[in-house]
């Protein structure tokens, strides 16, 4: 389960917000201008309150989507735009705060039923929901969006979490196979039941369902394959007038088909939604703090030049929202190169936090991180330091990290290497950074770049490399498909994640402990229960000095005063695109 | 048509009248064409200033001198200075990007490293990439070019063939790929000592045809000379033709085009650099730096100029002084 793609996040306090409640009823003008708001404000509640319809609401982007097949996309902004045309069984709650982290039903009228000894989950669908032509959802089209996901020569893209838990073992895919009752990982006993198989019970599948598009429904009849991600069959709010065109953009329009009554998650506020793509991204924060644009569609916020002047203008300042991003910038220890827990401990001593803040941008750019899951995490407890202190003026302390060097028998300190990505200045800075605070204590460091398109592959990302070279330590940074502790920590520790090539264990973490809680926790069913084992992962992984905290990465967001109901979504580390409207 | 220069009828004809004035009558008595050239590169100013400034760059890249020009000033180009960054914006404290006595060309935003210690160590591995890498392209382009134009026929066409391959190969896809493949430690090197030694293999190695062909242009013009055939008639071996008679007749325009060969690959080395596939941090490096700025610029501006100026000085320096060279050794071109 690899996807360092995929940016969830959210932010730290919740409040309240009613969505819904006001359905097809004509124009409510609630007439709030805006404007009002203060810096951050939109990273905590929502902002420009609106209800009022009408207007065109224009996206733009400096490249493309992955695809706009919602079963076949994986970027995370793509994710969240998903949901302005198309719906699946479950999905995030709009909400601001960390409950936006919480996947709630879609389609489906409730969570998952778990039968079986945690063999089945049944979901059932809601009552009179309908596609842009005003047909019924059925289930047996979950049933093939589901069976859709089997064929990675198709849906290359997409998460492929279905593969690896349904019982459905040799089945190639509807377009091989076009019988679908050959596919058995799912059955439909009647038009309204979904029941998935499992291999072996997984206690968070609603997270699975709900974090993407894959079970979103599909008439097998409408399915193109590859090309049905330039001209999606809608089932939300809005459908696509004409194809998509990819590197160029498109138009949504209302879907007269779809009932706000059946869902809370949406909103049909703006006449046209309009996406602009391949435009230069320099350009689009000029037309961003303009207002010509309403959204920066990648959600990972501004470049530096944007950056500069939204920072030093008080006026463009607050119009910003400096969010979590979801990503923790972390520094793993490779544990099989340097096996000695007490030498691993010198390197966490010596980390020179204060220069690794700096490097990553400062008090805008990220937050010093204590654990290992950043706070967006559902559950997650902010824990207790080892060997480091999470703050922006700590500078390491090399007299405790020759204590170490000395219990592990190297008291003058050894040599080893560090790795970074080439094409990321702040990877680099922060690899400089390490170099500089371990030779204080004797530890030298080597440093080698590699570009990015090949390090999470077959540089850092492949354990017999890192072995071969002696590489003790690389700049990593991760993200979760779902906000839980299972999403985050489970690639990034369980001995079971490790594999040749694409490897995100990147600590090569083998411990006994900690392997025995991740075979234990996948069948535990209450989350509370789980999330207290995550964060007993969490301290033991620190305790061995596995992992250097560094930071938790913001982004510098920028919302336009025309755009109504903005608020940073805990689920997709970004604005929820689903409830915005435009009040200019 | 560049070489040989040959001194047909009276002096005066070969020599400009600019040389002839200042010459006292009874001074005028046999030269060598290289003392031709000298007095003719002497009386050209700008060349000789660009050969000034690249000799003085030369010296202060030596390993002991870069040492003690920053023993005086900039101090050590990776030591952090943390006081002289702002800790948000990461720009430097103060007007001009911090510049100060202590720190001429300004410092490094976010770390604060003194950029006048690690233009001058950049300065270090710009020339010897450049220079190196220059090597190798002249030496394999000459051998294989003078082969080829020499012997004409099969050898030729496989050699010119070979030519056509290497021009068209792309060259920094090759070189972002190679440096992902090889192995750390290789034939001997390690660390940045390997890097440069891939990045001069990869500069000159692929730059080859571009002097090969010119060498073989040349060596196909002489060798339907006059003094070509008395040799061959007396006897010489090919060999022996190739390199006492062919080759002192190419050396002017092999020295021109490695002179003017040094900046492109300075150029390219910076290139690879700021494609992040050039040496590996914290030793500084012009393109890298260059790279480190272009996020930067609007915190730094300076972090973008001073080496983009020292490139780009360091480039003309080299260009200008190839002008002057070939407008010494060869008149007829001006």
């Amino acid at each position: 389960m690899k996807s360092p793609k995929v940016v969830t996040s959210a932010a730290a306090a919740a409040v309240a917000l009613s969505l819904g409640l006001s359905a097809c009823g004509g124009s409510d003008d609630s007439g709030d201008g805006g404007g009002s708001a203060k810096f951050d404000a939109g990273s905590t509640a929502v902002v420009n309150a609106s209800d009022k319809k009408g207007g065109v609401l224009k996206y733009a982007q400096p490249d493309d989507f992955d695809s706009l097949d919602p079963a076949n996309m994986y970027y995370a902004y793509a994710l969240n735009f998903s949901r302005v045309y198309s719906r699946g069984l479950m999905t995030y709650a709009s909400k601001p705060g960390t409950a936006g982290a919480e996947i709630v039903p879609d389609l489906a009228e409730a969570k998952g039923v778990v039968g079986e000894g945690g063999k089945t989950v049944t979901y059932t669908l809601k009552q009179g929901v309908k596609y842009e032509d005003g047909s019924q959802i059925k289930a047996a089209d979950v049933k093939y969006a589901v069976a859709r996901t089997f064929d990675r020569g198709v849906l290359r893209n997409g998460p492929s979490y279905f593969t690896q838990l349904l019982d459905a073992d040799g089945y190639k895919g509807p377009f091989k196979d076009k019988n679908l009752d050959n596919f058995k990982g799912v059955d439909t006993p009647d038009e309204r039941t979904v029941v998935f198989k499992l291999k072996k019970p997984f206690s968070e599948f609603d997270q699975v369902v709900g974090f993407a598009g894959q079970t979103n429904p599909l008439p097998q009849a409408k399915d193109k394959g590859e090309r049905y991600g330039l001209h999606p069959f809608s089932s939300g709010p809005y459908k696509f007038e004409g194809d998509y065109q990819p590197k160029k953009g498109g138009v949504l329009v209302r879907n007269e088909h779809w009932d706000q009554a059946t869902d809370p998650n949406r909103k049909q506020l703006p006449d046209r939604i309009e996406i602009q793509s391949a435009l230069k991204a320099e350009e689009i924060d000029n037309r961003l703090i303009s207002g010509s644009v309403h959204v920066d569609l990648p959600g990972s916020g501004v470049q530096a030049a944007a950056r500069q002047q939204i920072l030093t203008q008080p006026k463009l300042k607050d119009s910003a929202d400096n969010p979590l991003a979801g990503f923790h910038w972390y520094l793993p220890i490779n544990t099989e190169v340097i096996p000695n827990v007490e030498c691993r401990k010198a390197i966490v001593w010596a980390t020179d936090r204060s220069a690794l803040f700096r490097a990553y941008g400062g008090e805008v750019g990220g937050e010093p991180a204590t654990s290992i899951q950043p706070p967006t995490v559902a559950g997650r407890e902010k824990g207790t330091d080892f060997y480091t202190k999470a703050d922006a003026n700590y500078t390491g302390d090399p007299a405790k990290a020759k204590e170490a060097l000395a219990a592990c028998g190297q008291p003058n300190g050894f040599s080893t290497k560090m790795v970074f990505r080439s094409d990321r200045p702040k990877e680099k800075l922060a690899a400089e950074a390490m170099k500089q605070a371990l030779e204080r204590v004797g530890i030298k460091i080597e440093l080698a770049g590699y570009p990015s398109g090949t390090y999470t592959n077959e540089q850092f990302g492949s354990p017999a490399w890192t072995k071969k070279e002696k590489v003790g330590l690389g700049t990593y940074g991760w993200a979760p498909d779902w906000s839980t502790g299972y999403g985050y920590l489970q690639p990034i520790t369980d001995q079971d994640a490790i594999v040749d090539t694409g490897n995100s264990n990147t600590s090569v973490l083998k411990d006994a402990e900690v392997n025995k809680k991740w075979d234990e926790v996948v069948s535990i069913q209450d989350p509370a229960a789980r999330a207290k084992i995550y964060n007993e992962i969490d301290q033991r992984v620190r305790e061995q000095a596995a992992i250097i905290p560094n930071v938790y990465a913001k982004s510098l967001l920028f919302r336009p005063s025309t755009l109504a109901n903005v608020y940073l979504h805990a689920g997709f580390g970004m604005y929820n695109y689903a409830t915005l409207g435009v009040t200019g | 048509m560049t070489a040989p220069i040959e001194v047909t009828g009276s002096e005066a004809e070969a020599q400009p009248d600019a040389v002839l004035k200042g010459v006292d009558r009874k001074a005028i008595q046999g030269r060598s064409l290289g003392q031709i050239a000298w007095m003719r590169l002497k009386r050209d100013k700008i060349a000789i200033s660009s050969a000034v400034f690249l000799v003085v760059l030369i010296i202060v890249s030596l390993p002991g001198v870069t040492g003690l020009i920053t023993g005086l000033v900039g101090g050590s180009p990776n030591k952090f200075n943390m006081p002289l960054v702002d800790a948000t914006l990461g720009g430097p404290i103060g007007k001009l990007g911090g510049m100060s006595l202590d720190h001429p060309f300004g410092v490094e935003p976010i770390n604060g490293r003194d950029l006048f210690s690690r233009i001058l160590y950049g300065a270090r591995v710009s020339l010897l990439i450049g220079v190196l890498a220059t090597l190798v392209s002249v030496v394999i382009g000459t051998v294989l070019g003078i082969v080829a134009g020499f012997f004409g026929g099969w050898v030729d066409t496989l050699i010119a063939r070979t030519m056509d391959v290497f021009l068209a190969f792309p060259l920094v896809l090759f070189a972002i790929s190679l440096v992902g493949v090889i192995p750390s430690g290789f034939a001997g090197l390690e660390g940045n000592g390997l890097r440069i030694a891939i990045l001069v293999f990869i500069i000159g190695f692929f730059n080859w045809p571009y002097i090969g062909r010119i060498v073989r242009g040349q060596t196909m013009s002489l060798r339907e000379r006059e003094f070509v055939d008395a040799s061959r008639s007396m006897g010489a071996k090919p060999g022996y033709i190739l390199f006492r008679e062919i080759l002192p007749n190419l050396y002017a325009p092999i020295l021109v085009y490695a002179t003017l060969l040094i900046p492109t690959n300075i150029l390219f080395e910076a290139a690879l650099s700021f494609l992040g596939v050039g040496i590996n941090p914290p030793d500084p490096s012009w393109g890298g730096m260059l790279s480190q700025a272009t996020e930067l610029y609007s915190v730094a501006p300076h972090f973008v100029i001073v080496p983009g100026l020292a490139i780009f000085v360091t480039v003309l320096a080299f260009n200008l002084f190839g002008d002057g060279l070939r407008d010494a050794l060869d008149p007829r071109t001006r």
